[in-house]
């Protein structure tokens, strides 16, 4: 999360967002358990075998699927290959630089990895073409594009949206094409920890000033299946079990309201 | 352990309940810590952890460099967590990979929740965690025995910082687990906390727990976490009355 180090977040725009939390609302009126609008437009890049634009309020990310043949690890022959990579591109953030993945933009992409595998989206064994030889490596690229906060949850439905519309290229090594094989849809709810107070899909100014984040990724049967919690501040067990019941409705909303008809 | 095994090839629980190295659901793998192990550093610990040998050395506060990485407010903390090549079964490549870049952030930031950084400005503490051997549960044993290494240097600390892992394997929720029920296992949740008030400093989770299976795993991992925080307390103070007995009062 691009925590700005130069402090560029205003003192009197701390004050205020403090001063509306300990009257019960947030800085931009809405409620501590509630998700700005989402929307999600897939088959953005038709070149890609799956892919969607994704935005969080004025967060915006672009999640494409590539799918290719290649060889199994030799210690799983009897399963395809999974990768996610989260790239947080310099015309999304001032502080953002190209160059190799730093910290911040690996974590992330190992935790939206983490649902995304754990959550048992795609079957990995669904993916073997010969056993032991070749299989379907799926690459889920993850481009940052615009950064208003929680860059955490729209990655992760980028990636479930993305697969969910994503076709295998069969034809083009003498196999027929076919829609990959989509299980589970894992959601993940991010939350920020602002003074005592924690808000669900913090804002860049909920995340700027903000000592603490958790991520719980949840599924369908209400099963947790990824968690991360973030930064130097600290959390309550209680305030981390509010997060995962919190994080099992708005996930539920979240699937149903947005994800049903991708 | 077969090299090609799935979950379901593994029996990881025996038919009298108890797991493959003859521990109980709730027992802990014998722990050892040693503090001041090394020469140079400004403090060290070396823990034992089941098959885990870790060491960790704390270099600072010193300035910290390069230069814009300092902080007018507070001391930066910068873990590094590196595994030697050998630790693992098959040869792990040396330098960071991006699992041990995610580490090294975490255990950083959990970390700087312990340590009082206000009182260091622009400088850096630096803590170096190096698995010679590995054998599940790497980063929270490395974590328990930096913050045992922090303390040992003279800085500053809120609390110490004290790690486990909980899990699930074949069906059960497990207190720390081994090196086969991470492998083949249903769930694993580093964990650790700030053992005076309880707060959560590091937590991370992957697998498929239901809310009753946290909350069970949570319960252990709270009464685990008393008994370790008891021994890392044990090496400090033994680490003192050491000095004593070799320089006198």
């Amino acid at each position: 999360m691009p925590r700005d180090e130069l402090g560029i977040l205003s003192e009197i725009k701390k004050n205020f967002i403090l001063r509306k939390l300990s009257d019960g609302v947030r800085g931009d009126g809405r409620k501590f358990d509630e998700f700005r609008e989402i929307s999600i437009q897939t088959n953005y890049v038709p070149r890609a075998a799956g892919s969607a634009m994704v935005t969080i309020g004025k967060t915006r990310i672009l999640a494409g699927v590539k799918i290719e043949m290649g060889e199994p690890f030799p210690d799983t022959p009897n399963q395809g290959v999974l990768t996610t990579n989260v790239e947080l591109l310099p015309i999304s953030f001032p502080t953002f630089e190209s160059g190799p993945p730093n910290e911040v933009s690996i974590e992330i992409s190992r935790v939206v990895d983490r649902g995304i595998r754990e959550g048992k989206t795609i079957e990995l064994k669904d993916l073997v073409i010969e056993e032991g030889k070749k299989v379907w490596i799926v690459f889920i690229d993850i481009d940052v594009l615009d950064v208003d906060g929680n860059i955490f949850d729209a990655c992760n439905l980028g990636a479930v949206a993305a697969l969910r519309t994503a076709v295998i290229p069969g034809e083009a090594h003498g196999l027929k094409d076919a829609k990959l094989p989509v299980n589970n849809t894992p959601v993940s709810v991010t939350f920020a920890k602002l003074g005592d107070w924690i808000v669900a899909d913090p804002t860049i100014e909920e995340e700027q000033m903000s000592s603490a984040r958790v991520t719980v990724t949840t599924t369908e049967d209400g099963h947790i299946r990824a968690m991360q919690k973030g930064l130097s501040g600290t959390f309550t067990w209680k305030e981390i079990e509010d997060a995962i019941n919190t994080s099992i409705r708005l996930g539920k909303e979240i699937r149903e309201k947005y994800l049903k008809g991708v | 352990m077969t090299l090609l095994g799935t979950a379901s090839d593994i029996k990881l629980i025996n038919d009298d309940g108890l797991r493959l190295d003859g521990r109980g659901f709730d027992e802990l793998r014998p722990i050892k810590i040693e503090v001041n192990v090394l020469n140079r550093a400004d403090g060290s610990a070396y823990i034992e952890w089941g098959g885990n040998k870790i060491l960790v050395g704390v270099y600072g506060p010193r300035e910290a460099y390069p230069k814009h990485s300092q902080n007018i407010n507070k001391a930066f903390v910068r873990a590094r967590y590196s595994m030697a090549a050998f630790s693992v079964d098959e040869r792990k490549r040396p330098g960071p990979d991006r699992r041990s870049i995610e580490i090294s952030k975490v255990v950083s930031e959990a970390l700087e929740s312990a340590i009082i950084v206000e009182q260091f400005p622009r400088a850096e503490i630096d803590v170096f965690i190096e698995v010679l051997q590995a054998d599940a549960g790497t980063r929270i044993a490395g974590l328990t025995a930096s913050s045992v290494a922090v303390a040992a240097a003279g800085i500053p600390m809120r609390d110490l910082v004290v790690g486990c892992t909980a899990g699930k394997a074949d069906g059960q929720v497990l207190l720390d687990l081994s090196k086969e029920e991470d492998n083949f296992g249903q769930a694993d949740i580093p964990f650790a906390i700030l053992p005076k008030t309880g707060e959560v400093v590091l937590m991370q989770m992957d697998g498929d727990l239901t809310v009753e299976e946290m909350s069970k795993a949570h319960s252990m991992l709270d009464k685990a976490l008393k008994h370790i925080y008891n021994l890392q307390r044990e090496a400090l103070s033994k680490s003192f009355t050491d000095v004593v007995a070799q320089w006198g009062e």
